[in-house]
Parts: structure tokens; C-alpha cells; sequence
């Protein structure tokens, strides 16, 4: 019988390693040491707030369990039954990428996280870890490298989409004997966390992607761009290339050929805009990260005016798996200009929020409802945000509509770098946009008028509306400040600041309208437009909303309507919620 | 001005439906330039790389999704352009009006009233209403270095002082400071410009685009001085403010107004008009005496090094104190003749020295910072010059005065502190300095003027000149840097040679703090470029060869000098009054 793996992964705020040292001390107990073993797992790909477990082989996944109950984990999984613990995102996962038609999830980039010890180079070759590039250097030249990328179709997944393949093949034309190969981690849209659940998971995965791209390029040096916020990461990412290092897969002749290649770690101070290629650049080579100018392409000029070929995590993560299986294989996934899978971070008012790794096409509908249980507390779905706060909302008539670069594109967001926010009726769409225009004023660089001074404008008329004070011209001031951002901003980053509110205008322009017009926020989120009243009609004097205010300004007596003092209420909405009859008005 | 550089290769480019040959390499905004197509810009300076930062210079390409900025991109053969129309206008206009919003609407109490490319923008657009909500950062005025006024509330963020600062002259005082909207243009470190590494070269406030660097303005003082009946007010001009002051009126850059100067200053009141070119004359006695002597008794103690800018001394006092002991010890020219004013000349006419006020009419702002640099600077007993302005506040003072300065007869200098020969007019020009001092040097040495007075290997706008005179059999090795970029080029190699105790590389290095010296000064008229700097340079050596007098040594009033005051270069008498010292400075202060 094949021995058992258990992955245990426990909440950080929960006591350390209870579940871990419950599992070993079972097996210890009964000797089950043959039969059983488990493992800690710091990632298996979603987040509870409970632990969670998961069994290999099989690959199924338990939560909601207390410790008394692992023995009858360890029991039934030893002879083939299944707990009733059973997680309901059934996040299966198989040892080769393949489809899993059970969750609809399809891992490739994700294909090791979880199931190896990320600190453990063995692991990793175990499961066939740089075997890729084994096969690239001695028996595949940089060209057929490059022809294998370019027919998989695999684009660039930090959300521009620009298609791999051709931009290797531009950088390796270059003439240039010295050229860069610089892997782009500093993820930093709010709620994206795919890059760094690949570098822990699985960082040799990322350095086996880079080899190769060095080697296709004809470059020795490479380097990873990490922000200094992912210490975790940072750490194995220097243990993996430590260990890559002795067993001769980086550094000079590589396995013995003639081709060399190193890589180091740049830390980056956490600047979103350092995410956009030639700011990165001017942060790598010790500047303040302001972008410049395109062209010069970094391709032709990038670090140090070298030719410079930079790539995000997930793309690099690709890259592997593609030069073993072939791009013909690789292309078979996904729509017709979308290749491959998309890793998204969900997040927000979702059941399962976690890592979900799907086939290009996936629709909206399949991600949030089928693989990650739906809307929390049985809200009704309002939107998604792809994209964070460059891209745009997904409004629920396009929940069926299958999600790639293009289409995303074509109704007003964009693919972005993989996070997906998920959003119901509570959400206050004016609300939700004054959080994505803070998060861009606050990075952007500074350097561009457009972006430094439009996106504060903006900001500040979304203020204005929150407070009651818009006026129906602010929409067309809106308008006419986005429109100058988005054709004069220098980067990507000014050139999106708009999105998120643009797109929200095209979709909820009524929500807007109520804002300004009728001075109302249904949803209670803008507090200056809303207020609390109890209708006496219906009060029947309980006295729950005035025990659980948190500023005591509900008073009445037991059995008579209560009455909520206006000039001391802040407008959490708590009596709202806990009243059962219905007899707080929000309006 | 179009900054096109023969790259050899010609290509075509179709602008607005027009077919226009320019170099391979030439940016959208020049090619159009040669179309006479002005492309509207409000952060590309002629003189500079593009930042790319304001993105008014936006303009359609044929076949290209996005806006592209002219001011950076290169034009490709077969590019269709379009440089203007309703979008562009539109575009155009409202990232003006994100601008004009940061902006306080100060225009008729800001020093560049009138002279500002913002306005001149406004003005341009037709700019009638601000629809978006002011937003003027509140930030303190920063007079703290008494040359350079630096107010970040009027900064337009454009980044050209940063790059002027940082990679032209290499000084790092100036660095963007925060990010997003509270993005702001102050020294690193967040101190007061006189805590920094500023050098008070001017550089920032010369290529401004607004009013947020500017000289720090003292016309208002000059006016009461000349309108105290106790004070006897003289002024002296700059070699390289009579190439450059008539700019303000509309003249040609490089047209001599020397004569002019001399009658608009008594105009104005002042009871002598002097000229900084006599004392520039002194200067060579001097520093050439200086050289010779060292070069004759111990040339281990070379290179002399010349520290006629003041930009340059506290450059050298801040980044290089170890070559002190090479720097000369000569008081740059208008200090040298301040000392004279309040001593010579208030002796010769009968006046007390401490009614005598100075007034320097300079192409620089470091000058406003060296009149107080040291307690030599009071040789005479009190400070020797009082106030030095810059070219710029000379022309608004000549403006407010209601003198019209074209229509001005010329006049003759005063000849005590005032005649002078073409080598005391080139100081105004890089090499100028090198090239006086070897005139006289060589006569010093050898007893004979040299066949050819002029020394080509030290002129034009090259970072760094070296060469080679042959004094008599000894070879002297000479090398000119202008702008503090290339200074540091040169005493790096000065530093690595002494490290590495090989013999010195050169005998005598000019320098000046900025590029093409002292007639690109921070204090000159704005929008210099290379071709600005060329036609004041020309009217520079065109003075020079106009001069009947070429060489300092035969300045009939240098010799009078010499014989009734001051005896012999390098006297007791000099080295009280002529003669300065120097320390070494820390970069910061905090």
C-alpha cells in the first residue's frame, strides 16, 4: 500500500503546529510510521480559519476538524475511507498538471505548491523539477527554446498579456554580448497574492524558468526583483539558489555544459510602481523608481542600457512545464489567443476565498460559484474586480462570459496580474473606487503631471460625492480628468488610475446618480448619506439594537418603540443588522 | 531651436501631411520644430535630456494606440505625425488645467511675471477659467543660501533642476522627495539648501521653467542703496553679462552692450561704472604670477588650479578638500576690485571707505554667496562688495527703471578700476581664463608675447580641454572642465595619481562651475542652450579681438595700480587684499 502524506496547514493566529504535532503523535502512538507521515505545509493553496489538512496521494482535503478527531483521519485515510471533514472547494491536485474536470482547476504554475517541501531542492527534482533544463541545454538550442515558447502562445501574466515568445526573440536578437534576464516579483496589487504563494511554495520552479530564459536569450545573469514585504519568500528563494548552486544548475557550466548562468535577489522597498518595467529597472539599478520613457524598449535598452528581458513570477513559472511538455501541448489550453492557465488570488465576500489556478475561458461564473463556494452569508453577487486598481468590475451579466486577456479587455477591465475581489450588494461601488484611487495616488511615482495630479483630482470629487456634496458635473469632470490621464500619463500606472472608476461608471452610473442626485448610499457604506431611524410602528421595544449599540445612543423603555439619538449615532448599521423586525429604516 | 545632431543618416517623416528630412535620431518635437511646427512643451529644455514628466507634448502617430510624447520619442522614417488637433487640443488642455491647479495663482507678484513658460502656456491655450480644485501644497520658502531661492509651492515638478543638479553638474543637492501628489523637488534629506551639498551654482533656477528656483532676488536693496544721499554707489559688470544682458531687451544673444552698460549704470546713479574686466586683468598678474613662481621654484607643488568661481571653490571645499593645497589662492575678480573700491579708489577720491557701496553686476548666484564666504571678503575693512545681482535682476532693475537701454549712447568705462584687455573680457568664456594666464605667463617666463595670442586648444564647449605650451622649452601641461560633471571627471584623475603617487597629469587646470563658463551662468537669461552658449561665446572672443590691448600685462591701468599701491604681484599688499584662503566644508550639515 502506498504510504500516506499529510499536509497540515494551521491558520497563523491559531496555536502553532496543535494539528501538527496532533498528527504525529497518533502515528507515533500506533507505529504507523511506514504507513503514514506528516507533513507541515505552509500553502495549500486556499485560506481557512480553521486548519486544514491534506491527504496524499488522493489529494483530499479536510477542514473543520478538532484534534480528537485525527485519529479517525489518519484511520479512514489508511484504509481507503473518506471524513465527513471534507472541504467543500475539493481543491484536488494530481502530481503531472492536468485538468481536473472535479474542481475545474487546471494546475500548472501551482502544479509542486503544497506538495513538496519548498526548502527541499530533492522535492523538486522528485517531481520532476529541472529536468527542463536538462533537456534545454543539451538538446535543444536557444532558438527551438524560443520556438517552443512562441508556439505555446504563452503571454506575459503580469496583465499586459504581451506574448513571451516574442519578446525573447527581440531581446536575443540584440547584438549585445552582456544582457539581463530579470524576473518581476513586486507583486502589489491589494489582494493579489499568487507571486508569492509560488515563490514559497515553490521557488525552484521560478529559478528553473529563469535558466531557461538565460539560456535562450544568451544571458549569465539574472535577477529576481522582490519586494522587501515577502521576507518568507525572500528566505527560500536564498535557500533554493544556495541549493541550486551546489548541485551545479546555477553558476559556471551549467550541468556541465558551456553554458553559464547566475541569478541574485534585488529587494525592492515595496513601491507598486517599481512593478512597471523600466521604473523596476531604475530601482535594480539603485535609482528612484520613476519610469522612463518607451522606446528605448528594455529589450533594446534596459538595465545598465544592456538588452534586458523582464518577466513576471507566474510567467516564468510557465516556462518549465512548457519546454518539457511543448508549447503544441501547452497551446491546447486555453481560447484561441489566451494559452494556458491564470492563476487568480480571490478574495473579498466569497466562501473559499484562495488560490485558484484555472484553464483561459474559465468564466467568472465557474470561479466564484462552482470553485469557490459562492457569496458569503448568502449575499446576491454585485461584481468582481480584475485587474485591482488598474482594471475594472465585472458587473453579473458578464458572469458567464469566458474570462481572457481579450474579453476582459473588451468590456472595460483587464486581466491584471491575478486578482480577483469579489464584491455583493453591500459594497458601495463610489466607496469601493475611493479605496482603488487611493491606493493608486498613494503610488503613484510622482514624476508624470497627468497621473500625480489627476488621480488626486479624482480622488477628491469621490470625496465630495461621498459627502453629499456632488454635483451632476462632477461626472463629466470625471470624464474629462480620466481621459487626460489615460492619453497623456507616461506608464501604465497613471494610464489605469481611471479604470476602476470609468468601468464602475459604465455599469453602476446610477449608483453614482443616486449619490449625487438623491443624496442616498443604499448600501450604508458613505455614512454622510445615510441615517438610522426605528419605525415605532414596528419597534416592539426588545431592546437588542439599544444593548448592542456601540455608542449607547438607542434609549426607550422595554416594550415601547426606542428611539435613536441622531446627533450621537456613527452609522455602523449594527441595529440595522440585529433588529429581527424590521424596524430599523436605512435611509 | 532645433536640437537636431547630424547622425549622418537622413530619413523622412510625414508631419500634419508634410514631408520633412531629418537626421536618424531626432526626437518628434525637433523634426516638427523644422516644419515650423511648434509642438507645446512645458518640461523639455533645449539645454536637457527629456524628463518626459509634464505630458503636454503628446502627438498622434499613424498606426499607434497610444499618445507618444515628442519631447522623447525619436521620429522613424515613414512615421505619419499629427501634432495637432481637437483630441490633442483637449488632451493638451487639460493636463494644463491639472497643472495650472497645483499652481498658486501668484503671477503678478512672481519674480518670472511675464518670463514664465507656464504662463506663457496659459496664455497659449487660452486659459480662461480653473475648473479643477486648487490644490497648492503649503511648503516653506527655502532663502536659507542667500543665492538661490527655492520655493517648492510653484514647483511644477517638470524634474529639470533635478537632472541639471544630479547629472549635468553632478552636485546631488537637489532630489525629488516623497511620492504620488506630495511628490516635491528639495534636497535629499529634507534640509535647507544651505545644509546640502548646493554649490549655489544656479544651474537649477537658470533652467526653471516657472518661479520655483530663482536667484535670490536683492534689486530692492540695490534701489535704496542709490537712493542713500550718505552712500557713493559704483558698480563694476562681469566679462560675460555684456554678451548676454541685451537678451533681456530683445537683442541678439552674443550682442556687445559694454558702452550701453556703462551709461545705463551712471543712468541709474551710480557714481562709478567700473568693470570686472580690469579686475579679471589683476587676476592673471596674479594667479599667473602665482603659477610662474611655482613652476619655476617647485613645480611639484603643480597643477595650479584657478578659483575665480565661487561655485567651483565651494564645489572643491565640499567634494575635493584634499586638493586644497593645489587651488590658487587669487580672489575671483570682483572681489579682487570690491577690495580695491573700498581701498584704492576711496583713497584716490577723497571718499570714506565705509560710504563706498559695491555693487557687482554678475552672471551668477554663487557670487551672492561668496560676497559673505569668508572673512577675507572684508579685506578692505568692510565687506568689499555689498550686493552682487545677476544678469536677470539687472534687466528687471533696468525695466522698472524707465530707461530704455536700446536707445542708450555708449559711454566709456572709468578708467581707475575699469580699463581692460581682450585676455580680462575671455575670462567670461570657458578656457578664457587658461587662455589669459598663458598670454601672460608665457611673457612672465620668456620676456616676449606669444607669436599667436590665441590658444584654440582651450575654446569650445568640449567637457574637457587638454594641451600643450611650450614656454621656452618647458612643457606646460593645461586642462580646462566647465560644468561640475566634467569637473569631477578631471579631479578624480588628479586624486587617482596622487593615490597612486604617479607625477601630476597637468601644471594648470582651469575651471568653471558651469558648462561653457560664465556666459551660461545661473544667473544669465533663460533658455540657454549650445547654440545660446556658442553666440555668446563668439561675442566674447569677438570683444577680445576688438581689444587694441590683448594681453593683461600691458593694461595701462594694471600697471598704474602696481606702481602707485600695490607694488609687485604677490606683495604684502595683494595678499592682504587679493589673496583668499579655503577649508574644507562638509557636504551636510546635519
Amino acid at each position: 500500500m502506498d504510504k500516506k502524506y499529510f499536509f497540515v496547514w494551521e491558520p497563523e493566529k491559531l496555536k502553532q503546529n496543535q494539528m501538527y504535532n496532533a498528527f504525529s503523535k497518533v502515528i507515533n502512538e500506533k507505529n504507523l510510521q511506514e504507513k503514514a507521515e506528516v507533513i507541515k505545509s505552509l500553502f495549500l493553496g486556499l485560506t481557512a480559519d480553521t486548519p486544514v489538512v491534506k491527504i496524499m496521494p488522493e489529494g483530499n482535503i479536510y477542514k473543520g476538524f478538532a484534534e480528537s478527531d485525527v485519529e479517525t483521519i489518519i484511520d479512514n485515510a489508511l484504509n481507503g475511507k473518506t471524513s465527513k471533514f471534507t472541504c467543500e472547494c475539493g481543491n484536488k491536485n494530481s502530481k503531472v498538471p492536468e485538468a481536473d474536470p472535479q474542481s475545474k482547476q487546471f494546475k500548472i504554475v501551482l502544479r509542486n505548491a503544497g506538495y513538496i517541501n519548498p526548502e527541499s531542492i530533492e522535492d523538486y527534482i522528485m517531481r520532476g523539477g529541472y529536468s527542463a533544463v536538462e533537456k534545454a541545454v543539451f538538446s535543444m538550442t536557444p532558438d527551438s527554446l524560443i520556438a517552443e515558447v512562441k508556439a505555446s502562445g504563452l503571454r506575459g501574466r503580469g496583465g499586459a498579456g504581451f506574448p513571451t515568445g516574442l519578446k525573447w526573440e527581440l531581446t536575443r536578437r540584440e547584438k549585445d554580448p552582456v544582457k539581463y534576464v530579470i524576473c518581476n516579483a513586486d507583486e502589489g496589487d491589494p489582494g493579489a497574492y499568487m507571486d508569492r504563494s509560488i515563490m514559497e511554495g515553490d521557488p525552484h520552479n521560478l529559478i528553473e524558468g529563469m535558466i531557461l530564459g538565460g539560456y535562450a536569450i544568451g544571458s549569465s545573469q539574472g535577477f529576481i526583483y522582490i519586494r522587501a514585504e515577502y521576507p518568507l519568500a525572500i528566505e527560500r528563494l536564498e535557500k533554493a539558489l544556495t541549493a541550486a548552486r551546489e548541485k551545479g544548475l546555477l553558476g559556471k557550466n551549467i550541468l556541465g555544459s558551456d553554458f553559464s548562468f547566475d541569478i541574485e535577489l534585488r529587494w525592492g522597498a515595496g513601491a507598486f510602481v517599481c512593478g512597471e518595467e523600466t521604473a523596476l529597472i531604475a530601482s535594480v539599478e539603485g535609482k528612484r523608481g520613476n519610469p522612463r520613457p518607451r522606446p528605448p524598449f528594455p529589450s533594446v535598452s534596459g538595465l545598465w542600457n544592456k538588452p534586458t528581458f523582464i518577466n513576471n513570477v507566474e510567467t516564468w513559472a510557465n516556462i518549465p512545464v512548457i519546454v518539457e511538455k511543448g508549447g503544441a501541448w501547452f497551446a491546447t489550453i486555453g481560447t484561441e489567443k489566451s494559452k494556458g492557465t491564470k492563476v487568480f488570488a480571490v478574495t473579498g465576500k466569497v466562501k473559499n476565498p484562495g488560490l485558484v489556478e484555472v484553464p483561459m475561458g474559465t468564466t467568472i461564473r465557474e470561479i466564484v460559484f462552482d470553485i469557490c463556494g459562492g457569496i458569503n452569508n448568502g449575499k446576491k453577487y454585485k461584481a468582481v474586480q480584475t485587474g485591482g486598481p488598474s482594471g475594472g468590475v465585472i458587473p453579473e451579466k458578464f458572469l458567464d462570459m469566458q474570462v481572457d486577456y481579450e474579453t476582459l479587455q473588451s468590456i472595460g477591465s483587464i486581466m491584471g496580474s491575478g486578482g480577483l475581489i469579489v464584491m455583493d450588494e453591500d459594497d458601495c461601488m463610489v466607496d469601493v473606487n475611493k479605496f482603488y484611487l487611493q491606493f493608486s495616488v498613494d503610488e503613484s511615482c510622482g514624476k508624470c503631471a497627468p497621473c500625480r495630479i489627476g488621480g488626486k483630482q479624482i480622488l477628491e470629487i469621490l470625496e465630495k460625492i461621498t459627502k453629499g456634496n456632488g454635483e451632476e458635473k462632477d461626472v463629466e469632470k470625471i470624464k474629462s480628468i480620466a481621459m487626460a490621464m489615460q492619453k497623456a500619463s507616461l506608464c501604465a500606472l497613471g494610464q489605469t488610475t481611471p479604470n476602476p472608476v470609468m468601468s464602475s461608471l459604465m455599469y453602476f452610473e446610477d449608483e453614482y446618480m443616486q449619490h449625487i442626485k438623491g443624496k442616498k448610499c443604499s448600501t450604508g457604506k458613505c455614512k454622510d448619506l445615510v441615517s438610522y431611524t426605528i419605525i415605532s410602528d414596528k419597534c416592539i421595544g426588545c431592546g437588542l439594537c439599544a444593548q448592542r449599540c456601540p455608542v449607547t445612543c438607542i434609549s426607550g423603555e422595554k416594550r415601547k418603540p426606542y428611539l435613536i439619538d441622531q446627533s450621537k449615532c456613527i452609522k455602523c448599521g449594527e441595529c440595522y443588522a440585529v433588529c429581527k423586525f424590521n424596524a430599523v429604516s436605512r435611509g | 531651436m532645433i536640437q537636431e545632431i547630424n547622425t549622418g543618416k537622413m530619413i523622412d517623416v510625414v508631419i500634419n501631411g508634410e514631408k520633412v528630412s531629418i537626421y536618424e535620431g531626432t526626437t518628434i518635437l525637433d523634426a516638427a520644430r523644422k516644419v515650423n511646427v511648434k509642438i507645446p512643451t512645458l518640461c523639455k529644455h533645449p539645454d536637457l535630456d527629456a524628463t518626459a514628466s509634464c505630458g503636454i507634448c503628446v502627438v498622434k502617430v499613424k498606426n499607434n494606440r497610444k499618445l507618444l510624447r515628442a519631447c522623447c520619442t525619436k521620429a522613424e522614417p515613414g512615421m505619419e505625425i499629427t501634432t495637432h488637433d481637437g483630441e490633442l487640443f483637449e488632451v493638451r488642455k487639460n493636463v494644463l488645467d491639472l497643472i495650472l491647479a497645483t499652481h498658486p495663482n501668484e503671477c503678478l507678484t512672481c519674480l518670472r511675471n511675464r518670463n514664465c513658460e507656464l504662463q506663457t502656456l496659459a496664455e497659449e491655450f487660452g486659459i480662461r477659467q480653473q475648473p479643477y480644485k486648487a490644490m497648492v501644497k503649503e511648503l516653506p520658502k527655502d532663502v536659507s543660501t542667500k543665492a538661490v531661492t527655492l520655493d517648492p509651492r510653484k514647483c511644477v515638478g517638470c524634474g529639470r533642476c533635478v537632472d541639471v543638479c544630479q547629472n549635468i553638474q553632478k552636485v546631488h543637492a537637489l532630489e525629488f522627495l516623497d511620492r504620488g501628489f506630495d511628490t516635491r523637488m528639495a534636497p535629499a534629506g529634507d534640509i535647507v539648501l544651505k545644509e546640502s551639498p548646493c554649490i549655489k551654482c544656479g544651474q537649477c533656477s537658470a533652467h526653471c521653467p516657472v518661479g520655483a528656483l530663482v536667484e535670490f532676488d536683492e534689486v530692492s536693496n540695490v534701489w535704496e542703496a542709490l537712493r542713500n544721499p550718505e552712500l557713493h554707489c559704483v558698480a563694476q559688470i562681469a566679462p560675460a553679462v555684456r554678451v548676454a544682458f541685451g537678451e533681456g531687451f530683445g537683442m541678439e544673444p552674443g550682442e556687445l552692450v559694454t558702452g550701453k552698460m556703462y551709461a545705463l549704470l551712471r543712468k541709474l546713479g551710480f557714481k562709478a561704472a567700473f568693470d570686472t574686466n580690469f579686475a579679471a586683468d589683476l587676476t592673471i598678474m596674479e594667479e599667473g604670477s602665482e603659477f610662474v613662481k611655482k613652476l619655476t621654484t617647485e613645480p611639484k607643488s603643480l597643477p595650479l588650479i584657478t578659483s575665480c568661481c565661487p561655485a567651483w571653490v565651494d564645489f572643491l571645499e565640499k567634494y575635493y578638500p584634499d586638493l586644497i593645497e593645489h587651488f590658487s589662492t587669487c580672489k575671483s575678480p570682483h572681489e579682487m576690485l570690491g577690495a580695491l573700491a573700498k581701498t584704492y579708489y576711496a583713497q584716490k577720491i577723497g571718499v570714506d571707505p565705509s560710504k563706498v557701496f559695491v555693487v557687482s553686476i554678475m552672471p551668477c548666484t554663487a557670487k551672492k554667496y561668496e560676497v559673505q564666504r569668508s572673512e577675507d571678503m572684508k579685506s578692505s575693512g568692510y565687506q568689499d562688495v555689498d550686493i552682487s545681482l545677476t544678469t536677470r535682476e539687472f534687466v528687471r532693475m533696468t525695466k522698472s527703471s524707465g530707461i530704455d537701454f536700446k536707445s542708450l549712447k555708449p559711454e566709456n568705462v572709468d578708467s581707475m578700476l575699469g580699463t581692460y584687455t581682450g585676455a580680462g573680457t575671455i575670462f567670461g568664456a570657458t578656457g578664457g581664463v587658461m587662455e589669459a594666464a598663458i598670454r601672460t605667463a608665457y611673457f612672465l617666463v620668456t620676456g616676449k608675447n606669444l607669436g599667436t595670442l590665441d590658444v584654440e586648444a582651450v575654446r569650445g564647449l568640449k567637457g574637457i580641454k587638454t594641451g600643450v605650451v611650450d614656454v621656452q622649452g618647458t612643457k606646460v601641461r593645461v586642462a580646462v572642465a566647465h560644468g561640475t560633471g566634467n569637473v569631477r571627471t578631471l579631479m578624480d584623475e588628479l586624486r587617482e595619481a596622487k593615490a597612486q603617487g604617479k607625477p601630476m597629469p597637468y601644471d594648470f587646470i582651469e575651471v568653471m562651475a558651469c558648462e561653457g563658463g560664465c556666459i551660461a551662468g545661473g544667473g544669465q537669461p533663460y533658455m540657454v542652450s549650445n547654440e545660446l552658449r556658442r553666440q555668446r561665446t563668439a561675442g566674447i572672443y569677438k570683444d577680445d579681438k576688438e581689444c587694441a590691448i590683448r594681453v593683461s600685462h600691458e593694461n595701462p591701468d594694471i600697471k598704474r595700480l602696481y606702481d602707485e599701491f600695490l607694488e609687485k604681484p604677490l606683495s604684502h599688499k595683494s595678499h592682504k587684499l587679493l589673496h583668499t584662503h579655503y577649508v574644507s566644508r562638509p557636504l551636510y550639515y546635519k
